[in-house]
């Protein structure tokens, strides 16, 4: 079955113009011109044609957590989010640490409407203590590697890591990506949210932006030591910020990556009590969000990660210091970056798509300029049309999106995945 | 306006605005003075029936109190339940303890069990901040905050209002000194906010590892010595400490501690002969008070054991009594004489 997307303003890395996109039986565009026509039709008039999002921080929960998501509902959340693929983070119950496990998460996503790109724990079971098979893992294809829910604590197993991910980067075919959550656990321990003045009134115990900031700063010393690739994940203080743009102009290979949420909620969010914004790293200061839109629009941050974190709405009934911390987001990424990252629209759609998608390594598959030839995997999205955000009408098995009833500009309105509609106006086809 | 315990008993009793504490106390937070005010008068009233042979009126016959404790207490628990007791209401307690739902399982679940064997309010202590606002929003029975971890425990800082204004008329110009670990406690973040909104200035005292974080916009002074502040304080709050705190790293020892910031007999003794000790009890005497200073003269600390329930009485009543319900019973008293 053709596909034809038509009239919408296509916009990739090459720029912009007005075409007809039709898209083959074989999973990618047939042809780009004017007057085209398939066996289906898709109205694209007043929208942007892009390459498919690519989300570098997700949590399926598959296998493990199927009560929260599954990589069914997880990938069909992403693509009524304009997402055609997916890093799946590691930390499954069992841990994503070994070729078994790999294979399970990809094979699940292969049934699904993402592409499922599977990342691997850095240890054994996520323990900081003994280094995972990386080489059998990369053999399998797993391109990055993160304990993330928690930062590597013991540096100098972080610098064997690293040492050992330079060595098969040849054996990958390109350098292999250490993906950190920064965070030291001894600074941290006992904080639910951000330390300082909101956490002071509330009489929530924080955790100071320093936990961040001195595993970033770790790690910035130890790729100069070790020239691993090192991409930080969800940075959410200046202080990050300023050291990575500074390690960037060394010309140090880092890359970075910011949330949804830390460019568009504050601790002082957490005055509900509600555990729907406990989330780590926590919602910082005015300060912070306003550094990390900056990181966003010098290139310091090359990309919008979403950390979608399904939990179980009985889990977020508990106390502050019980509840999981982690929020949705991938049906809400493309609308809160479009309305409040300060990005234009080409740029929006840089640090959701073709950024991310070098980062993942998956730039023969997605991200890629929308040409005769190249792989069907695009988004259409109306920058205009303002909607809801409600957790009860999202694909996720959970609930806990922290923009509940807030009205959004920007929505995602078809997608297709290797040539598949499997979203059409805004509704999941499968 | 003048309530007497009378009125309370035959539902007469005039309340200026009865909605003043809204439908819950979650914490002192969001009152104004005029608020305080006005709990603080109507608990004269109940004050008085605590006073009489038989200090009990029917005024919340009928309702039903729930205390839903988390955290062990003793005191709190007894406060309220005698407060709850002396206007006829019936209660009922949960008391977790240390059993799975302390750690969270189920906690609207406990909530919509409580409220099933028809509480109409629940009194909440728990060790979470924020945990007695969750229930609130769960619930339909009124809720009171009997302390929620770090955060606040407001009954507490209007008994130790009531406390102070009953030995000093009232809290203008007062200079208070709130001393020790102000970083985890809830009686310091409730009485900061209900003795500066009644005109005192308070300072805050202890080793900078107890302060919270960022005070920067509390109305208050910080300062990390109390010696030099003894001769000028009308009265000084003496905070619990925890043994916890030393394996948490935030003190070298509880020797250290007592000897910079405990009331040992040696500060006492330079305290104003006006000056008043409070402290929320329970005390560890020899670390933050000693046994001279509890013992002194000046000490109001079972005044304010003694305040608490007639506090508790004006608040259950506020908000059960007056204006939410069908009240106060009007049929003539019996067996009370006022």
């Amino acid at each position: 079955m053709s596909v034809v997307l038509k009239g919408g303003r296509v916009i990739d890395r090459t720029g912009e113009r007005t075409l007809d996109v039709e898209v083959g039986d074989d999973g990618r565009i047939a042809a780009v011109g004017t007057g085209l026509s398939g066996d289906l039709d898709l109205d694209a008039s007043g929208c942007v044609v892009s390459p498919g999002f690519v989300d570098l921080h997700t949590h399926l929960r598959e296998p493990g957590q199927e009560e929260a998501e599954t990589i069914e509902t997880g990938a069909r959340g992403g693509s009524l989010g304009g997402y055609t693929a997916l890093v799946a983070m590691p930390n499954t119950d069992p841990t994503t640490d070994c070729v078994a496990v790999v294979d399970q998460v990809r094979n699940l996503g292969r049934r699904s409407t993402c592409e499922i790109v599977p990342s691997a724990a850095m240890t054994v079971g996520r323990h900081g203590a003994d280094m995972a098979p990386m080489g059998e893992l990369v053999d399998a294809g797993v391109g990055i590697f993160t304990d993330d829910g928690t930062g590597l604590q013991d540096p100098r197993l972080m610098r064997r890591v690293m040492e050992y991910s330079v060595g098969l980067a040849g054996r990958l075919g390109r350098p292999v990506v250490l993906a950190q959550h920064c965070e030291v656990s001894a600074l941290s321990a006992g904080g639910y949210m951000h330390e300082g003045e909101w956490s002071s009134r509330l009489g929530i115990p924080g955790q100071p932006a320093e936990a961040e900031e001195l595993m970033v700063m770790r790690d910035i010393a130890l790729v100069r030591l070790t020239g691993a690739h090192m991409h930080f994940q969800h940075l959410s203080t200046a202080g990050s910020v300023a050291m990575v743009r500074k390690a960037k102009a060394a010309g140090l290979p880092v890359t970075a990556e910011a949330t949804t949420h830390h460019f568009t909620l504050t601790d002082a969010a957490c005055a509900s009590y509600d555990p729907v914004y406990k989330v780590h790293p926590p919602l910082r200061t005015d300060a912070d969000v306003a550094a990390v839109k900056e990181g966003l629009a010098d290139g310091t941050i090359d990309a919008v990660a979403t950390d979608h974190a399904p939990h179980a709405p009985h889990a977020k009934e508990r106390p502050f210091d019980q509840a999981p911390p982690g929020m949705l987001g991938l049906e809400t990424a493309f609308a809160l970056t479009l309305d409040e990252s300060g990005l234009d629209l080409p740029d929006v759609l840089a640090v959701l798509s073709w950024r991310p998608a070098a980062i993942a390594g998956v730039t023969d598959r997605h991200g890629a300029d929308i040409q005769p030839g190249a792989p069907a995997n695009l988004c259409v999205v109306d920058p205009d049309e303002t909607w809801t955000a409600s957790g009860a009408a999202m694909a996720s098995r959970s609930l806990n999106t922290p923009y509940e009833g807030r009205t959004m500009r920007g929505r995602v309105r078809h997608t297709i995945r290797a040539g598949e509609p499997v979203v059409v106006d805004g509704e999941a086809r499968r | 306006m003048s309530a007497t315990a009378a009125d309370a008993v035959d539902g007469t009793l005039e309340v200026a605005d009865p909605g003043v504490l809204g439908r819950h106390l979650l914490g002192i937070e969001g009152l104004d003075r005029a608020a305080l005010e006005e709990v603080l008068e109507l608990t004269d009233a109940f004050a008085e029936i605590g006073r009489r042979p038989i200090p009990k009126v029917p005024a919340l016959r009928g309702r039903t109190v729930a205390t839903v404790f988390f955290e062990d207490s003793t005191r709190t628990r007894m406060s309220f339940d005698t407060a709850a007791r002396r206007l006829s209401a019936d209660t009922v307690a949960f008391a977790a303890g240390s059993s799975s739902l302390s750690k969270g399982e189920g906690l609207r679940d406990t909530i919509e069990v409580v409220g099933s064997y028809g509480a109409d309010l629940l009194v909440v202590r728990h060790p979470m901040a924020g945990t007695a606002h969750r229930i609130a929003g769960w619930t339909d029975a009124a809720v009171v905050n009997a302390g929620d971890g770090c955060h606040e425990h407001p009954t507490q800082a209007l008994l130790d209002c009531y406390t102070l204004r009953e030995k000093r008329g009232a809290l203008d110009g007062m200079r208070i000194a709130i001393v020790g670990d102000v970083r985890h406690s809830r009686v310091a973040r409730s009485n900061v906010l209900a003795f500066t909104a009644l005109g005192a200035e308070v300072v805050l005292v202890g080793p900078a590892t107890l302060m919270p974080p960022a005070v920067g916009g509390w109305p208050v002074t910080v300062a990390h010595e109390l010696d030099p502040l003894l001769e000028e304080l009308d009265a000084v709050y003496l905070l619990r400490m925890q043994r916890e705190r030393i394996t948490e790293g935030l003190i070298p020892s509880i020797r250290e501690f007592a000897t910079d910031f405990g009331l040992t007999a040696a500060r006492t003794a330079r305290l104003r002969d006006d000056a008043l000790i409070l402290h929320p009890g329970p005390t560890n005497p020899g670390v933050e008070i000693s046994a001279e200073a509890a013992a002194d003269p000046r000490s109001v600390i079972l005044d304010q054991v003694a305040n608490g329930v007639s506090v508790r009485m004006a608040v259950l009543f506020l908000l059960l009594g007056s204006g939410r319900a069908p009240a106060v019973d009007a049929e003539p008293t019996r067996g009370v004489t006022s």
